[in-house]
């Protein structure tokens, strides 16, 4: 067993141990320590990434995967357990790894089935890493699949509102995007005529133009549909609004990224004609969500709506940096996947602490809260800065490398006209900023509002942890970009060189 | 450099912050005080020496330390660094003095607030953002520092959290610059991608395309002027510049800044931060000079600034927002003396610089000497105020320095400086910039006379018990008064052009004695007025010229409007008339859209159930039916 199948196991691992633990507090325990381990053997395999010779791959469009592993499985519908990382996937990895730790300490006030509900947390991160490290289409879909379906239960059960309707409405739109995927990957095996479902053999075919006009639309609205592709993203807003704390926090940090993540990995890698005929399309379909989701978070009333708003914007950023089809461009989308999984992370974990003190989200019945708790204010002032793209955090890396990337321009399309999207997109940091500090001022700052507040509590000890570990990673990726992008540039070429060929 | 390395001056101030603003302030407001007065009092110094070697050593710029920090392409890198040339020491300089300043100050003056621990570490993460905005060796870092500084601006108006009017002024400023900062960032984009296409060989080959060194090359400038976009590209940029300059039509933000602590309006809100707009100007200097459109617009905007704000400085009651209008009217000074400079007559850009060096000066002093004045009597309104200059004769006096040099009265600072520039606009031909400016002195030393007057003359007019007399400040709120007085009378005769010029190095310009003349004659004409009108405790002449002047008065005073007009765009236009109707449209057509494909399927599905009789009848009949349909089907199109 290699060590990215050590990765993918670690969590169902644990979830299994926890259906054998008895007492809620050992079935935290065992949460806790599985995510422990899971982020240092996360930090254990960056260390080796780094660190080992890299695979030198003599076809400058095949991908340099490391670790890899393969095996065949269906050997007669060419379906193999094939896993390997490169740059993209080792960034998603890491963020993962921080989010899940974080959310079980998030989380760690669940009492009602607890043992269901941390061993279904830990089944859709397993999906997630699996997704993240397949590079066989079929492997790929049930890894996919198995992060889609379990956030039914997490939010049917264990979240708020009108949460059967929201739950339902998720799992339905999620699943037409499977839909999409599948018809697509089936379109792909077939015409590609190898009989496979290997990534890096079907990246060596040069399907007709016809066939990628019609299959990179299907693959990219399919994936668009778990990355909030305007006008695809109502799933969102309710969902993250009935979703318990930590659900939401997997959600919009990771599970909207493996939208992001297929498009460029998949989509345009597979099918670099088609992304060309499509790119500019999807760009102004983008552009739309940037513009769209950040004003349309102005007129929210719930902290979780605002929230789920300004992800539909950022998440917007992420396909606006694939369609961009451009060197700077897609890592300023790998970035602000990164980017936007910790900020939001930190978001509603934030809106979860915050909620359980006030018992409300709506943000006019608060105020002055940060006289009070003067932990969580600054911390939720340092997410909103994240998210309106404040240098030295990490928005600011990633979105100007989008904005660079858009402004540049491809050799493929006409540069004015990429040049007025940038423009429209780049408008919505102003956005951004009316209503972070709308909206935040009106919870912390004036004076307090409803004199119960006066007897809340600051964060405790569990909630310092976890949100100080957030935040630190937001200051990471923001002062220390290099990191990141070394990791990520060497991923990014093969998918450029393909594009140019 | 001769003593420490210069990125030093950078890591003093922020290492304050970190350790008063994560530990040190938790436990001991006070310490933070001092920790980080003594941590700027050691960069103070550093940055004096590293000016006076500088200057002696005779360099023209020096990149003294820079690192790899974002890789856009390998052709495309940012560096994060520390810069020295002349125009970069002289903002050192000027930066850590004030900030040093008015970190003394504050340990008088913020010594009963309970947030003493946060305020400093506040002042520390300021004077670490703009010193690195300062020492940028690129577009790029200035602009991730220009950001810092506008946080650090918001933190710092919002200190009085609690307090509605602090927390919405902050807001306001970090939007309305930020709205500005789209354009200079958009601007940066640009020129980014204009450098790349910049193919210079051997310069090219050593700067990235955002370094200043390559951007201010004459011969990358050419290239960039023959593209056709540089224009848009500076005026781009001079988006930015007005929007932390405060230019007409973004300046509405500075006045409401008041709300912060009077030491932090007196640096960040008067000499340091709201500068940076004309220190972004001359930093790209070079390339300005290429684009004459750009200037020209420079030099307008700049001028009608400083007329704009003059005018409705005369009629505010608010001691600190006069002050402010005060800055807006200096800042477009400074703004429009660089645009009439150009390689032809240079004298403008020293001139911009010089009044910029002595402008913080006295200008600082002024906002010091107002919150002095507001520790004593409680209050900002200069009507409640009066007679103060029996019982406080320290402030009296630097207050009336700093009041005669922002006048233009020889032989203080002001009158070199303002001198200057007025020279620069006659000799470049620029009429009509020389006559408003004339005029902007004139109403300059009126409104300066007026607060003056009405603040230390006359009786008292407060409304408090009158066996209260108010008193001097404490000496660490004095002795900074008393040190920038001396400033503000010395630094005008400084030999300035020695160490700062554009194009070629030209001698101390001699007076041009036509525009002493008139400068002085504005400026007499100006106090004495003021003396006329506001030195006694009688103000029916004021009365008489207020109700003479009608409906025109209330419209100044009410600064036009401006904050109105921006609050109907703002919310009945963005927010109502846009974002409204998007989070409408979102629930209710493109979500009901959803639900009604689902409710569509689910009838659907349940119409479908109708033929689902459990009639195994119904079925042979539908299996007969079909049976036959396929089977016509089939010989139709096989014979």
């Amino acid at each position: 067993m290699g060590i990215l199948s050590l990765i993918v196991f670690i969590p169902f691992l644990t979830a299994i141990f926890i259906l054998f633990a008895k007492s809620p507090k050992t079935i935290k325990s065992i949460a806790l320590a599985g995510t422990g381990l899971h982020l240092l053997a996360s930090f254990v395999l960056t260390y080796l990434f780094f660190n080992s010779p890299q695979n030198i791959n003599p076809d400058p469009t095949g991908l340099s995967l490391q670790f890899v592993e393969k095996w065949d499985w269906f050997s007669s519908f060419g379906v193999s357990y094939f896993l390997g990382v490169d740059g993209i996937s080792l960034a998603m990895i890491l963020l993962t790894s921080v989010i899940i730790f974080t959310g079980v300490l998030a989380s760690w006030n669940v009492e009602n089935r607890s043992k269901e509900f941390f061993a279904l947390l830990l089944l859709l991160v397993t999906g997630v890493f699996g997704v993240f490290v397949s590079f066989d289409l079929f492997l790929f879909f049930i890894f996919y699949e198995v992060a889609v379906l379990p956030m039914y239960l997490l939010i049917g059960i264990w979240g708020t509102g009108p949460k059967e309707y929201s739950a339902m409405k998720l799992t339905l739109m999620l699943m037409l995007g499977s839909a999409f995927l599948m018809v697509a990957f089936l379109g792909l095996f077939h015409l590609s005529g190898l009989n496979t479902f290997d990534m890096t053999k079907l990246a060596q075919v040069n399907f007709d133009l016809q066939t990628q006009r019609w299959i990179f639309p299907t693959l990219f609205v399919g994936f668009g549909i778990l990355g909030a592709l305007y006008p695809f993203h109502t799933w969102s807003p309710d969902g993250h609004a009935s979703a318990p704390t930590a659900v939401s926090m997997l959600h919009a940090g990771v599970l909207m990224k493996l939208g992001g993540y297929g498009a460029l990995r998949i989509a345009v890698y597979l099918l670099p004609e088609g992304a060309k005929e499509w790119a500019l399309f999807f760009m102004a379909l983008t552009t739309i969500n940037i513009l769209y989701g950040s004003l349309g978070a102005i007129k929210q009333k719930d902290l979780k709506y605002f929230t789920a708003y300004s992800s539909v914007s950022h998440c917007g950023m992420v396909l606006f940096g694939v369609a961009t089809l451009n060197f700077i461009g897609f890592k300023g989308a790998v970035l602000q996947m990164v980017s936007h999984g910790l900020m939001t992370g930190l978001f509603f974990s934030l809106i979860g602490m915050v909620y359980g003190r006030t018992h409300t989200r709506i943000i006019n019945e608060m105020g002055g809260l940060a006289k009070v708790m003067p932990w969580l204010a600054t911390s939720f002032y340092i997410a909103g800065f994240a998210s309106l793209g404040l240098p030295s955090l990490s928005g600011f890396v990633a979105e100007s490398q989008i904005f660079m990337g858009g402004f540049m321009g491809n050799p493929w399309h006409d540069l004015t006209w990429m040049r007025v999207l940038t423009v429209l997109s780049t408008m919505s940091i102003v956005v951004t900023a009316v209503y972070v500090l709308r909206g935040l001022a009106q919870v912390f700052m004036g004076p307090i509002t409803n004199l119960h507040f006066n007897e809340l509590t600051d964060a405790s000890l569990t909630e310092k942890v976890t949100t100080a570990l957030l935040i630190a990673s937001l200051f990471f990726v923001g002062l220390y970009p290099k990191f990141f992008v070394d990791m990520i540039e060497p991923a990014i070429n093969p998918i450029i060189n393909r594009l140019n060929m | 450099m001769v003593l420490l390395p210069t990125w030093m001056i950078l890591a003093i101030p922020l290492l304050s912050f970190i350790i008063n603003g994560l530990f040190v302030r938790r436990f001991s407001g006070h310490l933070a005080a001092k920790i980080g007065t003594i941590a700027i009092g050691f960069n103070f110094l550093f940055s004096l020496a590293l000016a006076y070697y500088f200057f002696q050593s005779g360099e023209l710029s020096t990149l003294e330390w820079h690192t790899e920090w974002l890789r856009f392409q390998s052709n495309l890198i940012i560096h994060i660094g520390v810069m020295i040339d002349p125009l970069s020491a002289m903002m050192l300089v000027v930066v850590n003095t004030i900030s040093f300043f008015v970190h003394i100050y504050s340990l008088g003056y913020m010594h009963d607030d309970e947030g003493v621990g946060r305020f400093f570490s506040y002042l520390s993460l300021f004077t670490f953002s703009m010193l690195g905005l300062v020492v940028a060796p690129n577009l790029f870092q200035m602009y991730v520092f220009w950001e810092l500084v506008g946080v650090s601006s918001f933190l710092l108006i919002g200190f009085y959290y609690t307090k509605p009017s602090a927390v919405s002024a902050a807001k306001k400023a970090f939007i309305v610059t930020r709205f500005a900062d789209l354009g200079f960032l958009i601007g940066i984009l640009l020129l980014g991608y204009l450098g790349l296409s910049v193919n210079q060989g051997q310069i090219s080959s050593v700067y990235s395309p955002l370094d200043f060194l390559f951007l201010n090359n004459p011969d990358v400038g050419l290239q960039l002027a023959s593209s056709g976009l540089l224009t848009t590209g500076l005026l781009l940029i001079f988006i930015g510049a007005a929007g932390k300059s405060a230019l007409f039509p973004l300046h509405i933000w500075l006045p409401d800044a008041m709300e912060g602590p009077t030491p932090v309006s007196a640096l960040i809100h008067a000499a340091t931060m709201v500068v940076a707009g004309v220190y972004l100007v001359a930093r790209l200097f070079p390339l300005f000079n290429l684009a004459p459109v750009a200037l020209e617009v420079v030099s307008w905007v700049g001028l009608f600034t400083s007329l704009f704000a003059a005018v409705i400085a005369c009629t505010q009651d608010d001691i600190k927002r006069v002050l402010a209008f005060s800055t807006l009217s200096q800042i477009g000074y400074m703004i429009f003396a660089l645009g009439v400079a150009s390689d032809l007559y240079p004298l403008g850009y020293t001139a911009s610089l010089f009044h910029l060096f002595t402008h913080a000066f006295f200008k600082a002093l002024l906002f010091l000497g107002a919150g002095s004045i507001i520790h004593a009597v409680h209050t900002n309104d200069v009507w409640q105020m009066g007679g103060l200059k029996k019982y406080m004769p320290i402030t009296h006096i630097t207050f009336l320095v700093a009041v005669l040099s922002i006048s233009g009265i020889f032989p203080f600072s002001g009158f070199f400086s303002k001198d200057e520039i007025l020279t620069a606009a006659l000799e470049s031909g620029h009429m009509t910039h020389y006559l408003v400016g004339l005029f902007v002195a004139l109403l300059t030393s009126f409104y300066m006379g007026r607060i003056y007057f009405l603040t230390f003359w006359g009786q008292s007019r407060s409304h408090e018990n009158a066996s209260h007399h108010p008193h001097e400040s404490t000496w660490v709120m004095t002795l900074p008064l008393v040190l920038l007085a001396i400033l503000a009378l010395s630094s005008g005769w400084l030999p300035f052009a020695n160490y700062l010029w554009f194009a070629h190095k030209h001698d101390h310009h001699s007076l041009n004695m036509t525009v002493a003349f008139s400068g002085t004659l504005a400026a007499i004409i100006g106090l004495s007025s003021a003396w006329f009108l506001y030195s006694k405790n009688n103000f029916s002449k004021v009365q008489k010229i207020q109700t003479g002047m009608g409906q025109a008065y209330q419209i100044i005073k009410a600064k036009f409007y401006f904050d109105e007009l921006y609050l109907f765009v703002t919310h009945k236009i963005v927010f109502n008339k846009i974002a409204g109707p998007i989070a409408w449209f979102d629930k209710k057509v493109v979500d009901g859209g959803v639900d009604l494909t689902g409710e569509m399927s689910q009838t659907f599905g349940q119409k479908l159930t109708l033929i689902q009789t459990g009639q195994v009848q119904n079925y042979i009949i539908w299996f007969i039916v079909g049976f036959i349909t396929v089977l016509t089907l089939y010989y139709n199109t096989v014979l």
